[in-house]
């Protein structure tokens, strides 16, 4: 400490980072730091909040009592298997009880097509992890669902979004894009879709399109992975046909008991070809050694005991009524500029903000008037989104979504002020995580 | 157990700090019960006054940062409670959290601190931006720091290195806040600098030096382990330490602050330092500054919170 340098310093070189291990860490880890938005998010937890972002189901429309005793009674009579390492593609009645409920959507397949896994989400990571590379394309909607273009990251993938309107997927935009890559020299692995009420547009790829994404796909030997979470929770019309149902092969379907059961058994599912399914299982093994038996079975007890389409159509009127609530307020609410989708199911609006406004750098705004959005930027791999965000209509009562629009219309009009005092520019941003935790997503 | 009986740490709260506040509440809860005082953590909220009048505490830890945390609210809510608390006085917080007016009384004590300018978002409304923003770079030059005038954590705090950047720094600014703090910016050292004052008067502790990793000490290099290199003591010569030990001490005292708080200060090329602004409840996270400064010290942090709680229980 003697050596004198500029600003009056002396000369040590090394100091404290407080991870002794901040070298060592893998590249994919380089984007988990603290993030302002997820701080922001701490605050729309408090109950003061109206929170617009939360993609939470409303579980309190369950039987809780009913499933409680089914709980009890699943480790009374059969603890010694519940409580049991399970194995391989899943409890096999449950893989039937999968076939059924698929069957809504015009899919034919047996259990030995499937394998039970935590949630979708590990579905999509398992399907990541055994066809991505790093530097490999996945080609995705443009926005897409955060949390599998949180996946796609971890696995150093690279996102390329394709245009969407309001009836999905854009064909043509998707055939371009596919010939642009392939010209380029590009490494296409598969192309992840939500087609039905996606997260976060709300929107639904149309059946023309669906049968024409298909072929664009087939024809370029690319695999479709078909996320569908939302697929039972339609207001207005029949199930449409998966895109499973139309091409068995060309397409690995993710299913769910999430939103039409409960988050918290995380039960989920592939529906895959043959080949993909074994390479699935190996990696599942690899990963968690085997899927929790407890809550297999339980969701299996659910579905054998309970009515649950019932209980689906239920959850459905529920979210019709919030979804009414939303669209109604925002079409009162709103200053004019703003644009947004009208779901015919799922949980979803996407809003377009007026130009030259920020949703990200609005959000602070936002909560301070206690109303929270998930800013757009979320749901795109490439920095798009700033003037998009999802509005959620699933978790708050319909007085409270309507409270919630019009706290939001609020900070709109005065964005628009500040907006047309300092004209429009890029805001001062920093990187990290855009988008609030699984609680909240 | 301690003789403090049973303490209430306050964490959480409605700001944009909740999170760092949360993490400042853990950890001060985590060091008080290894110090073996009896300590429970609570949110602010419609809860937390019956709860206190039903069973009252016999003293409070406040890690409440930004908002009602630092502007002397809850604070003054634990005076109407009775309730001894560590920190400063709610006046002194109104007065240390406006970081226009710290600077304002800081100066008057012969404090050096960076020209600036504090104007609320309506001024810009009323007169037009860009004529102002004109005047402002005329004046203060450039680069500029533009900051909220309350808060904290770097939310809605951007460097300005050319006028054109200035608009959408105010936007970034007016996010966090309806008023603007716009400083000359001084190219130079960040150091960090707490003062505790245990019963014998304030004393500085070993000033702590941030280097960020990426150059910008903004919220991500704050609360990333590994993200920022931190030197305690800051690799600054006898004499220039000793000008900002002085420098926190002084402000400590000239914002009539007690108990604890940290400055935040720049020390430019002549080795000179700058008072930037003072926190009258530090973070006390894991990369926090206080924290590190205490050990810095050979302080064991849980016997410096228990210290700090015997003299505000004192104050009875």
């Amino acid at each position: 400490m003697t050596e004198e340098l500029d600003h009056g310093r002396t000369g040590v070189t090394h100091g404290s980072r407080i991870d002794a291990y901040v070298d060592r860490y893998a590249a994919r880890a380089t984007g988990m730091v603290a993030s302002e938005i997820r701080a922001l998010f701490a605050v729309a937890s408090r109950p003061e909040v109206v929170s617009l972002g939360s993609g939470m189901p409303y579980i309190t429309a369950l039987p809780l009592d009913v499933v409680g005793e089914l709980v009890a009674d699943l480790v009374a009579r059969q603890g010694t298997v519940a409580l049991q390492y399970g194995g391989g593609l899943g409890d096999e009645a449950l893989r039937e009880q999968i076939c059924t409920v698929m069957s809504i959507e015009g899919i034919e397949s047996v259990p030995d097509d499937i394998m039970v896994t935590v949630g979708s989400q590990q579905a999509l990571d398992l399907i990541t992890r055994i066809f991505i590379d790093p530097g490999d394309i996945v080609l995705s909607e443009g926005p897409s669902y955060a949390g599998a273009l949180g996946t796609f990251a971890a696995y150093q993938a690279k996102v390329v979004h394709i245009a969407m309107d309001d009836q999905g997927i854009i064909p043509e935009a998707l055939a371009q894009t596919i010939y642009a890559l392939r010209a380029a020299g590009s490494r296409m692995k598969f192309l992840y879709t939500i087609p039905t009420f996606q997260n976060p547009s709300g929107v639904t790829l149309n059946e023309v399109r669906r049968l024409q994404v298909l072929e664009i796909c087939q024809r370029a030997g690319l695999l479709v992975v078909e996320d569908n979470p939302y697929g039972l929770l339609g207001f207005e019309r029949e199930p449409l046909r998966a895109m499973r149902a139309s091409n068995p092969e060309g397409v690995v379907y993710l299913g769910s008991f999430s939103k039409t059961l409960a988050p918290g058994f995380r039960v989920g599912w592939a529906l895959a070809p043959r080949p993909i399914l074994d390479k699935l299982v190996l990696a599942m093994e690899s990963a968690v050694l085997s899927h929790s038996a407890f809550t297999q079975l339980a969701v299996r007890e659910y579905l054998r005991t309970q009515p649950w389409r019932e209980q689906i159509k239920a959850f459905r009127e529920l979210y019709r009524e919030r979804r009414d609530a939303m669209l109604g307020a925002l079409d009162v609410q709103m200053p004019d500029g703003c644009a947004w989708t009208k779901p015919g199911g799922g949980f979803f609006v996407w809003m377009t903000l007026p130009e030259g406004l920020n949703s990200k750098a609005m959000l602070p705004q936002a909560i301070d008037k206690r109303v929270a959005y998930v800013p757009g930027t979320g749901f795109y791999a490439d920095g798009g989104g700033t003037r998009h965000m999802r509005l959620s209509y699933c978790y708050p009562q319909p007085d409270r979504i309507r409270e919630g629009v019009r706290r939001l219309a609020g900070v709109i009009e005065e964005e628009l002020r500040t907006r047309d005092t300092f004209g429009t520019g890029m805001v001062p941003g920093h990187g990290g995580v855009d988008t609030p935790g699984p609680d909240l997503a | 157990m301690s003789d403090l009986g049973h303490v209430l740490i306050l964490a959480g709260g409605l700001s944009y700090e909740r999170e760092v506040s949360l993490r400042s509440g853990r950890r001060v809860a985590e060091v008080l019960r290894a110090a073996g005082v009896d300590v429970e953590t609570r949110d602010t909220d419609a809860s937390l006054v019956p709860s206190v009048l039903a069973d009252p505490p016999d003293a409070a830890f406040v890690t409440l940062h930004g908002g009602a945390g630092e502007d002397g609210a809850i604070r003054s809510v634990l005076e109407l409670l009775g309730i001894p608390y560590v920190g400063a006085a709610p006046d002194a917080c109104r007065v240390a959290f406006e970081k226009p007016t710290a600077k304002a009384v800081v100066r008057s004590w012969g404090l050096n601190t960076p020209d600036s300018v504090a104007l609320p978002k309506e001024t810009f409304h009323d007169l037009g931006a860009s004529a102002v923003l004109g005047r402002i770079v005329d004046q203060l030059g450039l680069p500029l720091f533009v900051k909220p005038s309350r808060g904290g954590s770097a939310l809605g705090a951007s460097i300005v290195r050319s006028a054109e950047e200035l608009p959408a720094a105010m936007v970034g600014c007016f996010a966090y806040g309806d008023t603007a703090l716009i400083e000359k910016y001084i190219e130079g050292v960040e150091v960090s600098v707490s003062v505790v004052d245990l019963g014998d008067g304030p004393i500085a502790l070993p000033p702590v030096e941030i280097v960020p990793v990426g150059g910008v000490y903004d919220y991500a290099a704050r609360y990333t382990a590994g993200h920022t290199e931190f030197f305690a003591p800051a690799r600054l010569t006898d004499d220039v330490t000793q000008a900002c030990l002085a420098m926190a001490v002084a402000a400590h005292s000239a914002l009539g602050l007690r108990d604890l708080s940290r400055t935040d200060l720049i020390v430019d090329e002549a080795g000179k330092p700058w008072f930037l602004e003072v926190n009258v409840a530090p973070g006390m996270t894991e990369t926090s500054l206080l924290p590190m400064a205490a050990e810095a010290d050979g302080r064991d942090l849980g016997m410096l919170c228990k210290g700090l709680l015997e003299i505000a229980t004192a104050r009875r």
